[in-house]
């Protein structure tokens, strides 16, 4: 009968190619994420710290991937007695035309406010 | 324009200097000025895979840190003129590669050849991605096993992330070569068949390199496939790859070794 049984035997190839599939989607997913969330974060705080001094732990970024549409969250936490005791920017700066980009010294939460009524 | 090619895999003992033993002996035989640069710091292999184990004097180090000339360095091949080998070091760590030094070294070279092949060393650790690091063609090698694929499922994310032309927003041009097939264990479905690995990794095949006795053969005796026995299937096989390489639009084929009755009753010679 073992003729019989070398005649009956699975294919194995088929699993082994259904295994891989399967697992690499999964680390290409999480690979791609990762690295791409760790140069997010980078660059993120690289603009951040240059107006306040927060730290790597402050600032938190997530993806999350939807079938229709992936959302990009950023959280950037900034302690309260640092934001009060910085100098609001000089009020002018709103009069002015605002051409180009916004001067480097202007805090970036008024900058937001100030840049869609120009 | 000289070209720099990585060959590389992940995995090790899938067929990295095997095949760039191969493809460099076969390109350097259709007339081009080839080196082999061994990457593998510390566990170099290229040198006895070409037979030219005797005859290193200086290596890679030496010519990156400055302590000798390349063309010191340098061994030409005594079969073909336009083939030189540029080996690692045995006894150095890989740590002694600097990036500047191995990109003046990558520099100069491309100054001196049409075809710089880099000898990737397996993982994905710093020797493996200097030695993809200023590469315009990498050429993965897989075996059609879930290990060997997986693994070059990784390196070409790394192809795509971390070379110099990667960081520039260019692309590197990635090649598949399938090697140890086996067509007829694929066709029983014990083995995966060249479609289900290039739908996997999804990148152009370069070749497939049929499973043969003739490759321990060669390098038992240290000499690339492709020059020891040109006829047989290994070898065809690459040197089709290397005309590909040479920008020849070809069929890809799995060349097999045609045994006669003869051979196939007594044939189990020890390679």
């Amino acid at each position: 009968m073992r003729f019989l049984d070398f005649l009956r035997r699975p294919r194995t190839a088929p699993v082994a190619r259904e295994r891989l599939q399967i697992l690499l989607a999964h680390e290409r997913a999480v690979s791609g994420k990762s690295d791409l969330i760790a140069i997010l974060q980078g660059e993120i705080m690289a603009v951040i710290a240059k107006h306040f001094p927060v730290g790597e732990e402050g600032i938190k970024v997530k993806m999350e991937r939807g079938e229709v549409v992936s959302t990009l969250e950023v959280e950037v936490e900034i302690p309260t007695p640092l934001w009060q005791s910085l100098p609001l920017p000089p009020k002018p700066v709103r009069e002015e035309p605002l051409i180009g980009a916004v001067s480097e010294d202007a805090c970036p939460a008024e900058a937001a406010e100030t840049a869609p009524t120009a | 324009m000289a070209k720099v090619m990585v060959v590389t895999s992940g995995k090790g003992g899938v067929g990295k200097t095997t095949s760039t033993a191969a493809l460099g002996a076969a390109l350097a035989n259709s007339g081009k000025n080839v080196v082999l640069v061994d990457f593998d710091v510390g566990l170099r292999n290229l040198d006895l895979v070409m037979g030219a184990e005797r005859r290193v004097v200086y290596d890679l180090i030496n010519v990156v840190q400055g302590d000798a000339k390349l063309a010191q360095a340098l061994i030409r091949d005594k079969r073909v003129p336009t083939l030189s080998l540029l080996p690692a070091s045995q006894t150095r760590d890989k740590d002694a590669l600097t990036d500047e030094g191995v990109e003046r070294v990558i520099g100069e070279l491309r100054e001196k050849f049409d075809w710089v092949i880099c000898d990737s060393p397996a993982g994905i650790e710093r020797g493996a991605t200097l030695a993809m690091r200023h590469a315009d063609i990498a050429i993965v090698v897989t075996n059609p096993e879930v290990s060997s694929v997986r693994d070059s499922d990784r390196i070409i994310g790394l192809l795509d992330s971390k070379t110099e032309k990667a960081e520039k927003g260019e692309r590197v041009q990635k090649h598949l070569l399938l090697t140890r097939f086996d067509a007829a264990r694929a066709g029983r479905g014990e083995m995966l068949n060249v479609d289900d690995v290039l739908e996997i990794l999804s990148i152009p095949l370069l070749g497939i390199i049929p499973e043969s006795t003739e490759v321990l053969r060669a390098s038992n005796l240290g000499s690339p496939v492709t020059l020891n026995n040109p006829a047989s299937a290994p070898a065809r096989a690459y040197f089709d790859a290397a005309k590909r390489l040479n920008g020849e639009v070809l069929e890809v084929t799995i060349p097999s070794d045609r045994k006669s009755l003869f051979g196939k009753l007594f044939g189990r010679r020890a390679a």
